[in-house]
């Protein structure tokens, strides 16, 4: 082959001339002085690396020479191997860890006495390198099958466990120069995706049935009277009542154990499965039994057909409700599948790619920029700057330093950094989200249930419409009786009605835990569309609970900013919380260190800043260096005020206080706009209390200040009594009694300690704002479920006295009636693109 | 027209036939991968050793 001879000459070319030449198996220039060769095609090639070379000789001697010009007969001679191919010690044994049983029950099936796995195959990039990996996996020993499918780089492999082991496989994979781990897909992804599968076979068969059914009809629908012979006709309803067993026994099934369970359910409670199911079985039972007795008329193409239309309509709706619930599967969707964890101890130490399933507690791990981190840890190393909008709905990147947790899941929006595994599996923050929201999404609200009774007494009125419907047909025009019956039954079908809820509760579950709320119980969605009061308790849901720099006040010759630069130079040194706030408030060091540093504890600082002698701390301590008397303002000040002054006199005061949270002002400012009550209950001195209430234009009368936790409980209880609906905003910890005693709990989490908290609903985002767009948005999905139930209603009014005139064919209710719950569906979706005010949006993007 | 209590039968047969081919095809594997078997065939020595 002539590619090959041309790299051949290169490569002789080169050993002469030592010019750079590619590499035979990955296309990279061999490094002058090196002498990689293996034997390829009876000819030597030139490799760039020991790792080239033993992948080459592994590929000839397991007979795959074949892969070279696969390879280069599709133009893919370079750069399409593995970069990271090099064989690693302690490979075999990390993957020996795969024969473990406890390990394999995750990926594993049995079938027939051997075992499958799906693999995920790394540095998979052209199709030669699937045909090579699926030789070489078919060519160890023991392997009865593998199939390599190159669009989703996965393979499936079955082995005889007596034979082999999953990690002499996986390490088969390997000496050929890619990676593979076995695929363990997401729980929820994968019933859905069975779900979607069984679907689509019972639409398909019914589709299937429906067509050749209908070749059957016709020729007695088109024939002329008495042109057909009755032998004929019977043959063809014979062939129809064949053709339409398969749709009553496969297809239709979910029709009939839907209808039984609602039969078997207590307290009794009819569902939208039941008319249906009854409509086929009579319409098909009479169509059999004309065929027996060979009289009258049969129905079958109608049976099949009708199965095929409401299977279409439920098919799309199950799309619909699918991607509905898929906010929380892609919280897991989030999590990479595979980390680079770092083999020495030391910085910069060479990174292994492992599955993210492999790491432990402990491990150090490297998250290039871009990647997401892929489990819960800590940060190592000075900087980090992390996006955590899966969590917090906030779209800015966060700063993080070293020691700071990471949430796995977020990307690294910096440069490389870093961390050490703490949490794994499911006790990762995203684990412990998904489960809260499961919990949500299953539990029923009241919504639910009224539209589930209301649903079932509907059921009852249509079987009865249906029977009387039956019974004045019968006089009216018996050859029709029938069939209007089984249409009233249809039409009808209160499906939307049952829908109409609960997918917008799901619908809005998933939007507002992408906008920082996650909902653990179901009835909130309802309370906080209807609460009227929001009490804050103000420990650290409106403020950061973390002392900050409020004001600086120049009292001398220099700046504010001159003398904050001074105070951060003194403080540097120091761990007390003032001095820490001072130094974060100045940023960065403009002021190189400072001499004869001494720190006077309770009292303050003194050291030489640029020669000369600076205090700062107290008054009276900064005021003895000297000896002014310090200036009236501030000195009352209800915020802790700290003093800088040097030899000649004062230089500025501080400020330092409790900072708010982001955009609280206007979130306060949102919710009261809304009509809603705003009321702070504080455990803190009443005048700081009011003070902030003041800042942030809370109403003094809805101000507590000095509250024990008694009081705050009966705070709440004299607003519930007033008619009040309260939504009690905590830390979720301290305050358990009074946010038990509220009708809607919502825990302000900053961080890890999800599993801890008993709240109704969890703030992830770090601003009260997140609240203001929950309630925006619990609001709208009460109005999408009202609009819902009203189209439900509306439309079954509108259809059942058409039905009973007989005007509506059993055709027209089955595509009515599964229109109809897809309006149901669409609107509820709708909720994804809710709009909330721009003020509080705190991601803008999503809106 | 006596032919028809022939065909009749077997169009049946032959739907069911179908029906259950495609069903074992799916089943199989047929349609998971569209992209390699395109290129076996330019290789010369692709089956496994029958011994293994």
């Amino acid at each position: 082959m002539g590619i090959i001879e041309k790299v051949e000459q290169q490569s002789e070319i080169s050993t002469a001339a030592s010019l750079p030449v590619a590499c035979f198996h990955c296309g990279l220039p061999v490094p002058a002085g090196t002498s990689f060769r293996a034997e390829v095609d009876g000819l030597w090639r030139a490799m760039c690396c020991p790792g080239c070379e033993a992948i080459a000789q592994s590929i000839t001697d397991r007979g795959l020479v074949a892969y070279y010009r696969l390879r280069d007969a599709n133009g893919n001679v370079a750069g399409d191997s593995p970069a990271d191919a090099r064989p690693d010690a302690g490979a075999q044994e990390s993957l020996a860890l795969y024969d473990d049983p406890l390990v394999q029950a995750r990926f594993v099936r049995q079938v027939d006495g051997r075992l499958e796995a799906e693999l995920l195959l790394e540095g998979l990039s052209c199709a030669a390198c699937a045909w090579l990996v699926g030789q070489t996996l078919a060519r160890v020993k023991g392997v009865s099958r593998a199939d390599v499918i190159y669009a989703n780089r996965r393979a499936r492999v079955s082995w005889d466990p007596a034979l082999t082991r999953l990690s002499l496989v996986l390490a088969a994979v390997r000496a050929v120069g890619y990676r593979a781990w076995p695929y363990e897909e997401g729980r929820l992804a994968l019933i859905n995706k069975r779900e979607r599968r069984a679907a689509l076979w019972r639409l398909f068969v019914a589709g299937f049935g429906m067509m050749q059914v209908m070749m059957y009809a016709l020729p007695v629908y088109i024939a002329d009277a008495g042109t057909m012979g009755l032998d004929a006709e019977q043959l063809m309803r014979w062939a129809s009542l064949i053709l339409t067993l398969p749709v009553m026994l496969y297809s239709a099934t979910p029709f009939f154990l839907g209808a039984w369970r609602d039969l078997r359910r207590r307290p009794f409670s009819l569902g939208m499965d039941v008319p249906v199911a009854i409509g086929i079985a009579v319409a098909f039972g009479a169509s059999t039994w004309s065929t027996l007795i060979a009289a009258g008329p049969v129905y079958f193409d109608s049976v099949s057909m009708f199965v095929f239309l409401l299977l279409g309509g439920r098919y799309l709706e199950l799309l619909a409700r699918q991607r509905a619930g898929q906010s929380l599967q892609h919280l897991a969707r989030l999590v990479p599948e595979t980390a680079h964890r770092l083999i020495s101890d030391t910085t910069g130490g060479d990174a292994e790619t492992v599955p993210v399933v492999m790491l432990k507690p402990g491990d150090r791990v490297l998250v290039k920029p871009g990647e997401a981190i892929p489990t819960d840890g800590l940060l190592q190393g000075a900087r980090a700057l992390v996006n955590e909008a899966l969590v917090s709905g906030e779209s800015r990147a966060v700063r993080k330093s070293d020691g700071d947790p990471l949430i796995g899941g977020a990307i690294n929006a910096g440069s490389a950094l870093i961390m050490q595994v703490t949490h794994i599996g499911a006790d990762t923050v995203l684990s412990s989200i998904s489960r809260l929201m499961e919990r949500a999404i299953t539990e029923r609200p009241r919504w639910v249930d009224v539209a589930q009774r209301a649903a079932s007494g509907f059921v009852v009125a249509i079987l009865l419409f249906a029977a009387v419907a039956a019974l004045a047909w019968m006089t009216i025009d018996p050859t029709r009786a029938l069939w209007i019956a089984v249409s009233v039954l249809i039409v009808t079908c209160p499906c939307a009605l049952s829908l109409a809820t609960p997918v917008a509760l799901t619908v809005a579950t998933g939007e507002l835990a992408r906008r920082g709320l996650v909902i653990t119980r179901g009835h909130v969605i309802e309370s906080l569309a209807e609460a009227t009061d929001f009490v804050f308790d103000k420990t650290g849901t409106l403020t950061r609970g973390q002392l900050q720099l409020i004001e600086t006040l120049p009292l001398g010759r220099h700046g504010a900013a001159r003398c904050l630069e001074i105070a951060a130079a003194i403080e540097r040194g120091s761990e007390h919380p003032f001095a820490r706030a001072l130094v974060m408030a100045a940023g960065g060091e403009r002021i190189p260190g400072t001499q004869a540093w001494h720190n006077v504890p309770g009292q303050g600082v003194e050291a030489l800043v640029q020669g000369q002698r600076h205090r700062i701390g107290r008054a009276d301590y900064v005021g003895a260096l000297h000896g002014r008397a310090p200036p009236v303002a501030w000195l009352h000040s209800m915020d802790s005020v700290v003093w800088l002054g040097d030899e000649s006199g004062w230089l500025a005061a501080f400020r330092l206080g409790d900072g708010l949270r982001a955009r609280t002002p206007e979130a306060v400012a949102a919710l009261r706009g809304m009509g809603r009550h705003v009321h702070l209950l504080s455990g803190d001195d009443p005048q700081v209390a009011l003070h902030l209430a003041d800042v942030l234009g809370i109403a003094r009368a809805n101000v507590t200040g000095g509250a024990s936790p008694e009081s705050k409980l009966d705070y709440v209880r004299n607003l519930q009594r007033a008619g009040a609906r309260v939504v009690m905003v905590g830390d979720g910890v301290n305050d358990a009694p009074v946010l038990a005693q509220a009708d809607v709990s919502v825990a302000m989490a900053s961080g890890a300690d999800l599993t801890q908290i008993k709240a109704d609903a969890v703030l992830l985002s770090d601003s009260p704002a997140a609240l203001v767009s929950a309630v925006v948005l619990a609001r709208r999905a009460q109005a999408v479920v009202r609009q819902n139930l009203i189209w439900a209603l509306g439309y079954n009014l509108i259809v059942l006295p058409l039905a009973f005139a007989g005007m509506v064919t059993p055709l027209i209710a089955g595509i009515g009636m599964s229109s109809s719950s897809l309006v149901v569906v669409l609107n509820a979706l709708r909720l994804r693109h809710a709009r909330v005010p721009k003020s509080i949006d705190v991601n803008p993007k999503h809106a | 027209m006596d032919i028809l209590f022939l065909l009749i039968p077997l169009s049946v047969v032959l739907v069911l036939g179908i029906g259950v081919l495609f069903w074992f095809a799916l089943r199989g594997g047929q349609f998971d991968d569209l992209d390699t078997p395109a290129l076996r065939i330019l290789a010369d020595d692709d089956s496994p050793d029958p011994g293994k």
